[in-house]
Formats: C-alpha cells, structure tokens, sequence
C-alpha cells in the first residue's frame, strides 16, 4: 500500500466511511466462568437458520447484516435492505426485544457488558473458513452435502457449527481437513461437533429472546464515525446470533501451531520462496543461499508474475530488512570476504555485489547477473573453473557464492572522501534544567555513565573500545567540555549562540575513555554539583543536536548522540517550540498536524545528521507535554531509538532507564550507512519506510543502524515476472563498524513467482504484511485524514480477502467469510492496528504517546511489530504451578474474557508490561510472588520483582527476563489489581476485546470485514 | 628674544601649553595672513609635582552658556565678595564657603602661579580601574610563552582592587569566568559572527542580573554591585587563580593546515571586549588590552584572508584598491572605537609579529580612545617586555601614570573661537558660542573626550581668530583661553584640572615685530605636521606635501626679508630659522612617506606623533644625532650624511628606534678587538659612552624604541642612512671634499637643494 494508495480512492471502495455495525450479542463472551460450558451454550443464534442463504448459491445477497446497510444508508442513503436477508421474519421480532442485562449476570465487570451489548449479530450471516487456497473454483459449494473440500477446513460457520481451532499443520496444504483432534487454546473443552461444511439445516435456534436487542451499533471507525446510531433502528433487525470467540481465528493458536511444527528445528534457507516460521517461533536457520528470515521476511514468499494479479489480490509487495539483527549464538554469524584492494566483484551494468544468482558460463570466464542478465567478464584474480555441474570449483569456499548474508571489507573508493573512515564517537549530551536536576536524573546519569562507559562495543574482544567520546551539558546553552588526557581538570566551555551553534573545541573534546578516564570521572563527579543551584528552566533542542552534528563532523568521524531531555524546548533558538497539544484536533481533518514537526528545523536538521553519519538516541523525561512529534523527528529519521519516561520518578523508573542506556550503549550498530535494495528485473522497490532519508529514489541512507531497526521496502512490478526465474532481491548495506572500519553487508533473497493467485496467498506472512500496513499507515498519518487511512485498511484487507474468495477458495456460501490459511489471523491483527492509539484518537491519550508510538512502528521489525500489536498475555499461575525450571508458559488470547480471578497474568507488548493480579489469587502465590500476606498488601507502586526464593517467584523472574532480553526497549513493570485500579492501560493491551471507546472487538471487526467482502464480491 | 623662549619655557613647564603664536593677531584678518594658525600644544595632565591638588571644587560662572572657572584672571570684588568672568564678564556672587576671601586671603585658584590648578571632587561613586586582557592564542609557542610570563607579571604591578578579565581568542573566542572555583570555565563565540552588544551581554547572561537571588535575600542587596562579577573580578582575589589560567593556556588547537595562516578572530574578540565593558561597566576607566601577534584572518574586521600565498595588503595594494578587506574591517573597528570612547574605555593594540597585523584597520581604537599602540617583532622581545612594563609604572605618588575617561573643555575669549583638535581623542559634539565653523581636526565641539591619557599625552588644539579688522581690540588687551580637564585619576578619584592662560593680543601691522618675535616655531612645526599628518589619513601624499610646501612658501613670503626675485637676498628672522628645516625632515618622514614602510607602520608612527609631547614630536620629525669621538666630548651635530664620519661613533634618536653607528676605522677597530686590551681602555670606554647614553633614552621612553647596533656597511645602518640630509649622494659626491663622510645612495634632494627652492620661490613674486 504506497502513500498514493491513501490519496487517490480505490476504485473498489465502497465508501464505507462509516461502517458501524451492531454486534450480536453474545451472552456468553468473555465468561470466564462459562469457559468450560458445553458446547449448546455456545451456539450462536443463526439467522441463517433461515440461512440456507449461508450456503445458497449466488441468488441473493447475504441476508443484510442491516447494519452495513444502515451505515450504508447512513452515508450514502443505501437502502439497508441491499442485501436482502434470509426470511427475516422471524428474527424481527426478537431482535428489537430489549436487551436484558439480567442475563449477563455471572459476568463479572461491567466493561465486557458493554462490548458483549455491542457485539454484531450480523455473525449470523457469517462462516468464517480458512484453508489453502488451492480449492479448485468450482468445487461443490460445501453446503450441499458433499465432503467438505479438503482444502477449505471451514471451521465455523454460522449457528450450530462451530468448527475445531485449525489444524496443526500450517495451512493444510492439500491436507483434508482434520478433525478437531488437536486441543483448542484454552477453552479447550469446547468440543464442537466436527462437521464441517454441514452447516445447513434448522439448527439455529434462534435464540433472540434472551440476548435481546441490539445496541446502537459499534463504529469501526471509532470517534471518527458517523453519528448516526439510532439510524439502526430503522431497519428490521437482523437476528441476534452469538459468535463464539474461541471460534474465531486464535492467533496464540497459530502461533503455537507453528511452533509446535517448526520450532527447534533447523531451517535452511536453500529453498527459493520458502515461507518460513513465524517471528515468534524458535529455530536454528541455517543459511544455504537465501538470507536467513531474521534479515529479511516477506510479505509473500511468492510473488504474483505480473502487475494486474498484483493489483488484483491487493497483497502488498514488501520486504521488512533487518540488516543487523542479531543472531543467536547457536547460528553462524556472517562471514567477512576480503578481496583486498580490487574491492566486490560486482556486476558491470546493474552493480549488484556478487552472490549465489550469479550464473557462471564459458569454463568460469564469465558471469551472468542474476538481476540484470548482463553477461559480465570476471575478473583474472576471481576466476575459478567449474565443475560438471556449472559451478566454480570454489563455491563452497566463497561465502559470496553459497551464502545469502556475509560482509565485504570495503575498499577506499566505498568511503566518504575515499579516506578510511575514523572509528565512531558517541556524545552525551545532558540536559542540567532545573527539573532534571531536582529530579535527581543528573547525578543519576553521571554515576551510571562510568560505568556505562567501561562497556562501550568493541570489535576486538580484548583490545579498549576504538569509540571515543564526549560530553556536552545543556539547558539554554550549551557547556562542552575538554577532557583531554593531559589536564588536571576538565574544562568547561560554554557556548551560548544557539542560533548558530558551534563546536568550541576539536582536540580535548572527542577522547577515547580509556586514556581519559580519570579527567573523565573527575567531570561526572562534578557536574551534578555545578548545576545543583541552578535554577535554568527553559532548554534548547535543536541547537544541541546541531552541536553534536559540528562536533562530529568537524571530527571526520561518524557517530551516536544520546541526548537525555527533560523539556519542552522553549528557549530563543531554532527549533524552539511552543505547546501545541490540542486535542480537539482529534477526529478532525487537522489531526494530522499533531504528528507533524512543528518547524522544518527538524526535518533539515535530520537530514543534515544524516548526511554526516549522526544517529540521534533520545532519552526524554517529560512531566508534560514537549511535542515529541517535533523532538522525536531526528533520532527517528536518524536511525537512532526514542526512549521515554513519562514522569520520571527516580526510585520507580531508574531501572527501566539505566537497562535502556546500558543496552543503547551496548548494541551493535553500523555507522553511516547507505543501503541500496536491488532486484531482479520486472519489479523494483519502490517505497522505503524506516528511520531514514533518501535523497533520491534508490539509496537509502541513514546515520546508523542497529540491530533492532528494520527497512520496509515495497516492491512494484515494472514488468512480467517469469516463474521460472523468480524473483530475487539483494540487500547490500555500506557501513561504518564500531571500530571504524568500512563494510559492506550484502543479504540476498530469491522468491518465486506464479501466476497463481493461489500460490500467492498460500505464501503470504501476516506478520510482515501487519508490518508493512502499520508503517504504510502510520506513514500516511502526516499526510492524510486519520479516518481515510482506517477506511483504506479496512478496504484493502477486505479487498485481500474478497479476491481470495474470488478466485482461490472454493464456492461456498456468501454468508461464510472465508480467510486464507496464511492470513487467517489477520484480521485480529489488522483491527488492533485501526485501535492503535495513533490511528485512534481518544481525548484523553496524551498527543505525545501517539506520536511517540508513531515514531516508534516506523523503524520496527517483524518480531517487535507482532508483539506490539499482539501483546503476549501470559498465565503465570499455571507457569508457575508447573515447574520450577521456568518455560514461558502458552500464551492466552488478549481479552479479557481469558482472565481468570484466581490468576495473575503477564501482559507485554514491547513497551509496557502489566503483572495483572486477579481478586481471588490465591495468597500462596501471592506470598510466593510478592513475599506479603495477601493481595492488599501488594504496593501498587511496584516496578521491581522482590527477589523471592519461591518458585513462583522464580519462574515469574525468568519469564520477564526472557521477555525483555529481546526487546529493544526496557519494560517497566506495571501491578494491576483487578478491580482495584483503572487500568486502562492494560484494557487497551486486550486487542481482542471492544476498546475504551467503542472500537470494535474482534469480533465485531470479523463481522465488518465479512460486509465489506461480500460487498465487494457483489 | 631670550625672553619669549623663557617665557615659552615657563608656560610649558607651568601650564603644559605651548602656542604657535605667543602674541595673537588681533583680527581674523591679520591671522589668516600669518599662515600658521594659532594653536596650541596642551599636554591635559603634565606631570606637575609642585602642584597638590585641591580638595575641594571649583567655582563655575552661574552663566548657563559659560560656566567658566573661577582663575586668577577674573576680576573679584573682595568687599561685594562678587567675581566678575574672564570669558563672559558675567558677575557672580561667591559661594558661601568664600565669606573669608579677601586680598590677603586668596583661594588658591586665583593666584597668578596657579594658573594651572587641579582639584579633586569627592562625589560620586569610585568605580575601580578594569584591565581586560584580550589575548591571541595564534602565537608560536615560545611567543605565547613570554606573553604569558609579561601577563602574569602584569598581575602583580595592577592596583590590588583593579578589576581583570580574560578573553582568548584563536579560531573561537573564549571569555573566561574567573571566579568559578574548581572546573575552569569559558563562554565561547564563534570568531566569523559579528553580534550586538545587546547579544553578546545576553550571551553572557548580563543582561538579567542576579535579582531574584538578591531578592531572596534583602539583607545584602549591595552585595554584588555589579553583575560582571563572573567575568572581572578584583585583582587580589583571583591573582592566582588567573596565574594558574594563564599558565594553562594553550595555543589554539585547531589545526592549521599547510600554506594557511591560523584564522584568528580578532574582530570578533574585540567586539566581545568592548560589548562586556559596555554592558558591565560603562563610563569607568577601563583598559582593553589586546595582544596580538598576527593579522584578524576571520570573521568582521578580518584584515586578510587565510591563504598564505594571498600577502597582506601593502600601500602598492591600497593605492590601486586592491585590499579587499580593508575598508570593511577599518568599518568595523571603527564603529568599535567609537563605542568604545562613548563607554569612556581605551583599547591598547600590542601587535607583535614580524609581518603586518592589520594596525592600519585597528589604528582607530587606539587612536580614537587613547589607547596604547605597542608594534614589535615578537612578544619575546626586550622592546614588548619592557614597554608593557612600563605601562604600569608609577609616578613620583606612587600613581600610575594613567587616567581615565577625560573630558577636555575648552573656554575662550569673545574674539577666539575653537576650531578643532587633532590627538587621541573623540569629539563630545558640544556646539557652542566659542565653536567655530571651519574645522581643523576634529573640530565643531567645544569638548573632546580622551578616553585614556597619561602624563605625556599631548593633543594640538587649534583656534580661529574672529575679531573683525574694523573693530580693533584695546592696547593691552588679552585673550584667554581655559581648558578645563575632568579625568578620572588612576586612585579612581575624579578629578578636574584647570589651565586658564591668556596671550596679549597685538595689531599685526603695527606690532608686526611683536608678533614675530613671539612665533615659537618649534610648537608651529608641530602643530603644522599634526595637521598635515590628520590630512595625510584621508587623502594622498604629494596633495599633504605640496599643501605643507605652499604654507611653508607662504609664511617665508610673510616672515622672510628679501629683495624681490633675490633668492640670495632671503633672510629669516630667528623665530623662524629652524622652521624651514623641520619642515624639510617632516617631509622625508614616515608620518608623511609610505615609501618603504607597511601600512602598517605608518599607521604606528603617525599614532605616536598625534600623542606625544612637543620634545618627543619634534625627535620624530627631525631625528637628533650625537656624535662621540676621541676629539673631544658628544656632541649633537647635523642630521646630515656630512656627519657620517670614519673615526666617530653616533648615536641617533628617531624616537622610535635608538640608532648606535660605528664609523668605518671605530668599526675595524672593534672587530681588531682594541676595546679588550688594557691599554686601549679609552677605546673601550669610547664605544661604551653611547651605548650608556642610549640606555638612558631607552629607560625614558615610552614605547620602548627598537635598539640598533650597527656599523659602517651593516645591514641596520640604513636606519641612519634613511634620515640623515642627503647632503651627498652618488650624484654629487665627487663635487665635495674627500673629507666629508659618506654618501647615500638617493635621489632625494638635500636641504641644500630644498632650501634653495624654496628661497627661490618665496621671492619670486608669480607666486
């Protein structure tokens, strides 16, 4: 989805700027004390028990979830009756029966009343299958009796079927479906009657009489809708079903399915266009000529052979590039090819780096690039003869030829000035206003940083680190000092012209630590007192960054500014900023104004940093507002990490923030880099999302990179792909390392290619396409309104799974949405990205979180997007009742439905992290855990795990370390009690379940995206 | 004729003034017709130990325009205890404290020997002196070495309580904070911008002074009387703490590459001096000292750029309007200089270097403020070390001889009216009655400020007659003249030094032998060359000299006795006999020929001749030349070649540099080593004398002059060769004797020549 896509209205949309739909209601959602209920609980009520419509061939529309007709209506004055509905007769009377709250006794919060009240009962027109879609078109429609197509295991269909959790096996290849035999996540007792495809038939009792009427409807749209609720109530209303949510695609099923399949094995990447296992599962890659999954993921392994399937499927193209992600210890890192001073061999025309797509010819004389054809001469000192097979003799010696990652040393011609680069420096800078001061921050930092320093990255295990470094103080100047080896004392040099910045010093300022550090201790110790009286209250911003940029470029050298900023930065100065939070921009067409810089200041001072290798690390402490849209421009654009501690208290935060530093430090990262993706002829990349700047339509650049950011590139056919040849993409990236020295790292990847839609779809990976929807969004979110950016995504995923239907599933009944078997989840994950707070204004989320969130999605990876939008909620009762030597135990579904009063949970999505307590938990586990006597005396203020020697304790210790350890950003630890505090935080984590404010469940999203299918295949 | 040169000897000494004319042409006529303007010579602060002040204040006329001083020259009323004013004849009552006075009991300022008198006023606030250091680090190492040594000495010779500040300078400036105790600290400017004061103070946080602090605690709100503390702070406080950082200074670290002179902010830097003093302590004495040792290459006021195969302007390259940056920069120091003399501050250039450093652009803020213009080869030099020293010499008080932020006022008589001064100083713009419309130096104000100003310091100061021809003054009638001298003394006391004189006025047609016998032409020479010199800085050489030649015409035509067309028959009277020569050297001078010297010394030069004192002038334009040999005692011959003799020694004083010449056979005699054998001990005491006598100049003088020892046929002997009369060169050599010294190589003519012409001219009636 390019940025155009959000311009220009896609034919296929069918306005539904206001689709709001009415959820059934479902009596039973979310009980947790139903959670084992007998399968007749759960029946949802059909309409479509008069629903032969749910499998009727063609003839009539789906009976109208009159919902969308209304909304329909609403809009644009479509009659709510477009799609005539089965018999409604019957249904009308019940369905307008007053909701009677009485029978939702049992459950035990009024929230999930609210969200059952609002669910869709137009599920009642609704199957949702998935399976492959190799299903022939044509095959028997799987109401009429006939055995079930083996390739479309529909799982649920409307009213009495609620079909078995999916298979184990991915995506059912060719496989029939199985029965249920696999245990279902947690609601595991539901055993539903294993007869796919019989859904037909009378049994749908109807039910409406108890769940009663339906409620205004839910605005999948969010604030942005459209005000008309009661306009529901004009049409005849749709009967009341109940939709099981264990029914619904489980995306914890998904992933354990995968994990249970492929985890721990070894995946080798020798395959073109295999699909690998998903982000969240373990395995040892293996790289045998493709670059290993941890580089690069796709958003389909198989890419369409021309522009019009492109156009038509609606998939989006996309490579998500993680250049320098980590590898564990168990893989080999990359190997480093030197060739010496004759540099890559490189293809003549199209100056792709040598890789396994060369094809050599004539005895080895000669090569043909993969990407271009261009038929190149090796050169003398390359040549290597080849074997019977057409290979050189060498190939398995040559990373360059059997590899799908590995690194060049770069010659001088790769440098900047074609002079060896210097090694990088990092430069702290410390804001010394008064709050950071009095807040204790200063000393803090100052004590932390000693020690911080003695860990700076090293290419050389042994040899001190070859970074240097600097210090700058700020608040409305700026104070740099001279810590050269040979003074006494450090010397401060103020600066105060911040409306053009300088560097005052070159020699003294940029040292190495380890000749310096007795003046560089000397000046931690002090500076936390020589600002003790000062009562400066206004900063500068940019003026600091342009400071570090000088100091580093008047330096030759590359390098990391870590800034720690407390402030809205009003001082007289460029850059200077003043409060703009206005939240009543939200909803409006101006919204976007609140994402945007507020002076293009930032945006050239980004450019600038780039330009000379400068990556900006922010660590901001706002008590208020400081427009972190503005602020967090540079070290987004800068390849750098936004950190952010809202109300920085010392005793309660000084953990999350000294591992975020230590790690920031820490981290492998590669300096001024330029990155080139090139691929094989017929299709280019076209769009790039991340933390960088382009200067033209073909290099990346950026001012560093490290293991945690990813590149988001989209890809456009500019011809015909051949299936033959498939579809290949090099990645090559030169940079700087720590220890200064110029490299080049190359990750190369071959798709395959069909003119099968089917293949396509068989190939795809939701979590790189959430990936790339959320970055592509989140993009446009400067650009465009907040609610034409939710309509597109909603459109484009409907339009994916409408032309699914259409040309690869099986006929089946209108009223069955049918999900392919690789985006079987994306639905849940699609509907958390529209409730994202940044799509999703609320009055009361702070502009700045937004924005900071905004930032923050752009530069992700596949892994840390999925958690993101998924968080992982962990029972930590059951984790910890099982064994002492702690396995992350299985996640449960993000609602709250799966929350058990006696347990204590773990929510995490990668920035947050809620230890959620239920009322009954018993005080055995809550000693064990907490080292008190009962809940009550659990502080709220908790952010640190007491060292219990229980193994709750334990095990609950392991299970947030092994979380963290691969986040990028430190979590902070947030106690909730159940029903004690708000918490609203931790509802909006529960991605399944119906937002604060009225955005829809996951269910309700299901029912929208069924509408818009079937009116796109109308 | 004795008696007018005692007479002349006598005021000098007395009341520090010396006229061109001692008896005045009594129509504005008449005084035209003499050519030489009257004018004089006033050193404001002659070092008068005879002379106590005061302790009490003067007595001004209650007239509102007036406002003269009560000298001994007022008429008093002692029984109606009433004055009448010289200058107004307004009649004033005395002030209560006078009920006393009577003609036995006269307050001091109106006896006839305190015509020069100097009180002290008690009021006001003492602000105490502030030296700011304003420092090059562009220097080679072992230069910023000896400069840091000067420095540091320079603390100990400070009045304990003067203020110091530090500013450094290379590539950024650097204004240090003093009074921080451990970490050193420094704001820092970019050296390419140029900033307002306002900016620069704000820059500094002066602008906000500490008031909630102060607020915070009323008990001290005096406290910190000035919010410059951070960056001036009393000399006893800091004396070592400022030791220390001048002893850790380093030179500039930024690299400078081949073929590159160091960039080196000088403009910038200077700006920030000026623009702190401003904002922290405006109108008090205050010195910016700036050491330099090369030209500002950044930034405003830049004087050339960074490229070293550029060279730095020369007269070559002004004359053809090829110095790029010159006028810019002279812009910039300009609008400096007079900042600074409107704050009341001085700004002293020690320039030390062996090429040019752009004095030429920063002459104006020495010469407009009064500062001090030190030029030298490097700061490792006697010639630096001791001049600088010198500066905080002490009188015979125990004073340093250095005052600040004067004012000079000047009153005249009905018939005078002031027509302008020409020294180290700026203009008050004060119009009054006695102002008069043609302007000669900086003219059209009654009040001159001379923002710094010792003992020697010496302005010309110039005055049109006004009297009609028709309206003849009365037999015995004089004008007065009151120059009235508000300076701040170097103890910090105000002070207010009163000189009031008056010159018999006399008809030039029938006291022409009066008027002709009371022309001092010593003074006239002076005042002529300070007018020449003042015209020499805005317009080109030959129109100076052929202006200075048709005056020196003129007044030959006016003075000289002669028959028509009879050069032969030409005759000076001896008032006037030395003029005609005088006015030959200044023409060969330095102040008035670029030949041969930068722009930059020139500059230097014509800085010393505006300031300095007659004596000290009249060595500049016509050096002095001793002669030692075994025929007798020293003795002062001619400038002349004829004086370079084989078996003499001289020694010659051009003010600037002290000239030791061996004559050819005293040289041989030298090398042969005569002056180590007991026996020619006469020898040795011969080539001793007037290395002594040298010695004793060079204690006096101020700047220190450049010492040369030379010899016949060595390289510095054409110090000496540039000043002597040509009297013989290699064109007339053979037409002189043998005996008769050495020529030189010039096509310069001799005064011989000169005078000849110029007798010739002044008889010939065409002209």
């Amino acid at each position: 989805m390019s940025q155009q896509g959000y311009v220009a209205t896609p034919p296929y949309s069918q306005s539904q700027s206001a689709m709001g739909l009415s959820p059934p209601l479902y009596g039973h959602y979310g009980d947790p004390s139903h959670a084992g209920a007998p399968p007749g609980v759960m029946k949802p009520a059909g309409p479509m028990g008069a629903a032969p419509g749910g499998v009727l061939p063609p003839g009539p529309p789906p009976p109208g979830p009159h919902q969308f007709g209304q909304n329909g209506a609403h809009a644009q004055g479509r009659p709510p009756q477009r799609f005539p509905g089965p018999p409604p007769a019957n249904n009308a009377a019940s369905s307008y029966a007053p909701y009677p709250p009485a029978t939702q006794s049992s459950y035990p919060s009024a929230m999930p009343t609210a969200s059952v009240s609002q669910l869709g009962s137009q599920l009642d027109t609704m199957h949702i299958s998935y399976g492959s879609g190799t299903a022939p078109p044509g095959q028997a429609p799987s109401g009429q009796g006939a055995p079930p197509p083996p390739l479309q295991p529909s799982i649920l269909q409307p009213g009495s079927q609620v079909l078995p959790p999916p298979p184990t096996t991915l995506n059912g290849l060719g496989a029939p479906p199985m029965p249920p035999s696999c245990p279902a996540p947690p609601s595991a007792q539901l055993q539903p009657p294993p007869l796919p495809g019989q859904t037909l038939g009378s049994g749908y009792p109807p039910q409406q009489g108890i769940y009663g009427a339906q409620m205004p409807g839910a605005q999948l749209a969010g604030p942005g809708g459209f005000p008309g609720g009661p306009a529901q109530m004009a049409g005849p209303a749709p009967p009341q079903r109940k939709l099981d949510p264990d029914a619904v695609p489980s995306p914890i099923q998904v992933i354990e399915n995968d994990r249970a399949a492929r985890g721990g094995q070894v995946y080798v990447t020798s395959t073109r266009g295999q699909v690998p296992p998903l982000v969240t599962t373990d395995c040892v890659v293996q790289d045998q000529g493709n670059a290993s999954p941890r580089y690069i993921r796709c958003t389909t392994y198989c890419f369409p052979c021309t522009a019009d399937m492109a156009k038509q499927a609606q998939i989006p193209l996309a490579a998500v590039i993680t250049p320098f992600a980590t590898v564990p210890a168990n893989e080999t890192p990359l190997y480093l090819v030197d060739h010496g001073e004759a540099g890559p061999v490189r293809c003549n025309r199209c100056k792709a780096y040598m890789c396994p797509f060369m094809q050599f010819t004539e005895g080895g004389r000669r090569f043909q690039c993969g990407f271009c054809s261009c038929v190149n001469e090796v050169p003398p000192s390359y040549f290597q003869h080849l074997d019977h097979m057409g290979r050189r003799l060498d190939h398995s010696e040559r990373p360059e030829l059997s590899l799908g990652s590995y690194e060049y040393v770069a010659t001088l011609d790769y440098c900047r000035k074609n002079k060896p680069p210097s090694p990088p420096a990092f430069i702290f800078m410390i804001d010394v206003s008064y709050s950071n001061i009095r807040s204790g921050l200063v000393r803090l930092i100052c004590e932390e940083l000693k020690a911080v320093l003695e860990r700076l990255p090293r290419e050389e295990p042994e040899a001190p680190s070859a970074i240097r470094v600097g210090f700058v103080t700020y608040n409305k100047v700026l104070h740099f000092f001279n810590v050269k080896s040979n003074l006494a004392q450090p010397q401060m040099m103020v600066v105060t012209d911040v409306a053009e910045v300088f560097v005052p010093l070159l020699d003294g300022f940029l040292v190495s630590y380890h000749e310096s550090q007795a003046v560089i201790h000397n000046l931690l110790d002090q500076i936390p007192d020589m600002f003790a009286d000062s009562t400066e209250n206004e900063t500068v911003f940019a003026p600091v960054i342009q400071a570090g940029m000088e100091a580093l470029k008047a330096a030759e050298c590359p390098g990391k500014l870590l800034i720690f900023h407390a402030s809205l930065p009003t001082a007289e100065a460029p850059g200077k900023l003043r409060n703009r939070d206005d939240r009543k921009l939200i909803n409006t067409d101006k919204e976007k104004v609140l994402f945007q810089p507020q002076s293009g200041v930032y945006d050239a001072l980004a450019r600038d940093c780039v330009a000379h290798g400068c990556c900006v690390t922010l660590f901001l402490f706002p008590s208020q507002y400081v427009d972190v849209a503005s602020l967090g421009l540079v070290p987004q654009l800068t390849g750098g990490t936004l950190y952010k501690y809202n109300n920085f208290q010392l005793h309660a935060d000084s953990q999350q923030f000294l591992t975020d530093l230590r790690n920031d430090v820490e981290k492998k990262v590669g300096f001024d880099a330029i990155m080139r993706v090139r691929t094989s002829t017929g299709f280019r990349a076209t769009d790039f999302f991340g933390g960088i700047v382009m200067n033209n339509t073909t290099d990346v650049e950026m001012a560093a990179i490290d293991c945690d950011k990813a590149v988001t590139v989209e890809f456009k056919h500019d011809d015909k792909l051949g299936e033959d040849s498939g579809a290949l993409i090099q990645c090559a990236v030169l940079y700087t390392t720590i220890g200064g020295q110029r490299r080049l790292r190359i990750h190369n990847l071959a798709l395959s290619c069909s003119a099968q839609l089917a293949d396509v779809y068989k190939s795809c990976e939701t979590d790189a396409l959430v990936n790339f929807f959320a970055k592509s969004a989140f993009k446009a979110v400067l650009h465009q309104p907040l609610k034409l950016i939710r309509e597109i995504l909603v459109n484009q995923t409907s339009h994916m799974l409408a032309c699914y239907r259409k040309h690869c599933a099986s006929p089946s009944a209108a009223s069955q949405l049918i999900l392919p078997d690789s985006m079987k989840v994306l639905p849940v994950y699609v509907n958390s990205l529209l409730k994202s707070c940044v799509l999703l204004g609320r009055p009361d989320t702070p502009t700045d979180e937004r924005a900071f969130q905004r930032q923050l999605v752009m530069t992700m990876g596949v892994a840390d997007s999925q958690l993101f939008f998924y968080p992982q909620l962990l029972p930590i009762h059951t984790a910890a009742a099982q064994s002492p030597s702690p396995a992350v135990p299985a996640a449960v579904r993000c609602s709250e439905a799966r929350l058990s009063e006696e347990g204590v949970f773990l929510l995490a999505d990668g920035l947050r992290l809620f230890l959620w307590l239920g009322a009954s938990c018993p005080p055995e586990l809550i000693q064990g855990l907490f080292n008190v006597p009962s809940l009550a005396h659990v502080s709220a203020d908790l952010t640190v795990l007491p060292e219990v020697g229980s193994p709750h304790s334990q095990a609950l210790r392991a299970i947030v370390g092994a979380l963290q350890r691969k986040r990028p950003h430190s979590m902070k630890l947030v106690v909730v009690k159940q029903r004690e505090q708000p918490a609203v935080a931790f509802r909006q984590l529960l991605v399944e379940d119906k937002g604060l404010d009225g955005a829809p469940s996951y269910v309700d999203f299901l029912c929208c995206l069924h509408k818009a299918v079937c009116q796109l295949l109308n | 004729m004795a008696t007018y040169l005692e007479f002349i000897q006598q005021n000098e000494e007395r009341d520090g003034v010396r006229f061109s004319w001692n008896v005045w042409p009594s129509s504005r006529l008449e005084a035209t017709r003499m050519v030489v303007p009257l004018a004089c010579l006033l050193t404001p602060l002659k070092e008068r130990p005879d002379l106590p002040p005061v302790q009490y204040e003067p007595v001004l006329c209650s007239r509102p325009t007036c406002k003269a001083i009560l000298n001994p020259l007022c008429q008093v009323d002692y029984r109606a205890k009433l004055w009448a004013c010289n200058f107004c004849f307004q009649r004033n009552q005395f002030p209560p404290a006078y009920t006393g006075i009577s003609e036995v009991n006269q307050p001091a300022e109106l006896m006839p020997q305190f015509s020069t008198i100097e009180y002290m006023i008690q009021r006001g606030p003492q602000s105490p002196l502030v030296f700011l250091y304003v420092i090059d680090t562009c220097l080679e190492e072992e230069d910023l070495q000896a400069l840091k040594e000067s420095l540091q000495m320079s603390l100990s010779l400070l009045p304990p309580d003067a203020l110091v500040g530090l500013i450094t300078f290379g590539r950024m400036v650097q204004v240090h904070e003093l009074s921080c105790e451990g970490i050193s600290k420094s704001y820092v400017f970019r050296g390419t911008k140029d900033l307002t004061a306002k900016q620069i103070q704000d820059m500094l946080g002066l602008t906000k002074p500490a008031m909630p602090m102060q607020q915070a605690r009323p008990a001290q709100p005096q406290e910190h009387p000035f919010v410059s503390s951070r960056f001036l702070q009393p000399v006893h406080k800091i004396d070592m703490n400022l030791t220390d950082l001048l002893g850790e200074l380093q030179r500039d670290p930024w690299p400078v590459n081949q073929g590159k002179r160091p960039l080196r902010s000088t403009g910038v830097a200077l700006s920030i001096a000026v623009g702190l003093l401003e904002g922290t302590f405006p109108n008090t004495g205050a010195r910016i000292m700036l050491f330099t040792g090369g030209p500002p290459t950044q930034g405003p006021g830049m004087v050339v750029g960074d490229e070293l195969k550029v060279p730095i302007r020369s007269w070559h390259d002004i004359e053809k309007d090829n110095a790029r940056f010159m006028k810019k920069a002279t812009k910039h120091y300009e609008m400096l200089a007079n900042r600074t003399a409107t704050n009341g501050h001085c700004i002293d250039i020690y320039a030390c270097a062996l090429d040019q450093t752009g004095l030429l652009e920063m002459k104006c803020c020495a010469n407009l403020t009064g500062g001090y213009m030190v030029m030298g080869d490097s700061f490792n030099t006697s010639l630096f070390k001791q001049t600088f020293q010198r500066i905080f010499s002490k009188d015979f008080n125990g004073d340093f001889r250095m005052a600040f932020g004067a004012t000079l006022e000047v009153k005249t008589s009905r018939e005078l009216k002031i027509a302008g001064a020409i020294g180290p100083c700026v203009s008050l713009n004060v119009k009054g009655p006695c102002v008069s419309e043609n302007e000669l130096g900086v003219g059209g104000t009654s009040q001159w400020k001379i923002c710094a100003l010792d003992a020697t310091s010496t302005l010309g100061i110039y005055f049109e007659v006004v009297n009609q021809h028709n309206a003849p003054i009365p037999q015995g009638g004089r004008g007065a003249i009151q120059f009235v001298t508000q300076y701040q003394h170097s103890s910090t006391q105000r002070r207010i030094r009163v000189t009031t004189i008056a010159r018999n006025w006399a008809d030039a047609q029938s006291q022409f032998k009066h008027i002709e016998a009371a022309f001092d032409q010593e003074a006239a020479a002076v005042l002529m060359a300070r007018l020449g010199v003042f015209r020499a800085e805005s317009e080109e050489g030959p129109d100076i000299l052929r202006w200075l030649d048709r005056q020196l015409i003129r007044l030959c035509q006016k003075f000289g006795q002669y028959n028509k067309e009879d050069p032969t028959s030409f005759r000076l009277s001896d008032s006037f006999s030395l003029y005609p020569q005088f006015m030959f050297h200044l023409r060969r001078s330095p102040f008035l020929q670029v030949f041969n010297n930068s722009p930059d010394e020139s500059s230097y030069y014509r800085h010393h001749f505006a300031r300095q004192d007659l004596t000290q002038s009249l060595i500049m334009i016509q050096p002095i030349l001793y002669s030692y040999s075994f025929h007798g005692p020293p003795e002062p011959v001619l400038l002349d070649s004829s004086s370079i003799l084989a078996d003499r020694i001289l020694l010659m004083d051009t003010f600037f540099q002290i000239v030791i010449y061996l004559g050819e056979t005293i040289a041989q005699w030298r090398k042969a080593g005569y002056q180590d054998m007991p026996e020619y001990e006469n020898f040795k005491h011969l080539l001793q004398a007037p290395v002594d006598d040298a010695q004793e100049i060079l204690q006096a003088r101020f700047p220190m002059p450049r010492y040369i020892n030379t010899e016949h046929g060595g390289s510095q002997a054409r110090f000496l060769l540039s000043k002597v009369n040509p009297s013989q060169t290699h064109n007339n050599l053979y037409a002189w004797g043998q005996e008769t010294g050495a020529p030189i190589l010039t096509d310069d003519v001799s005064l011989q020549v000169f005078m000849d012409h110029l007798k010739k001219l002044a008889v010939s009636s065409a002209s």
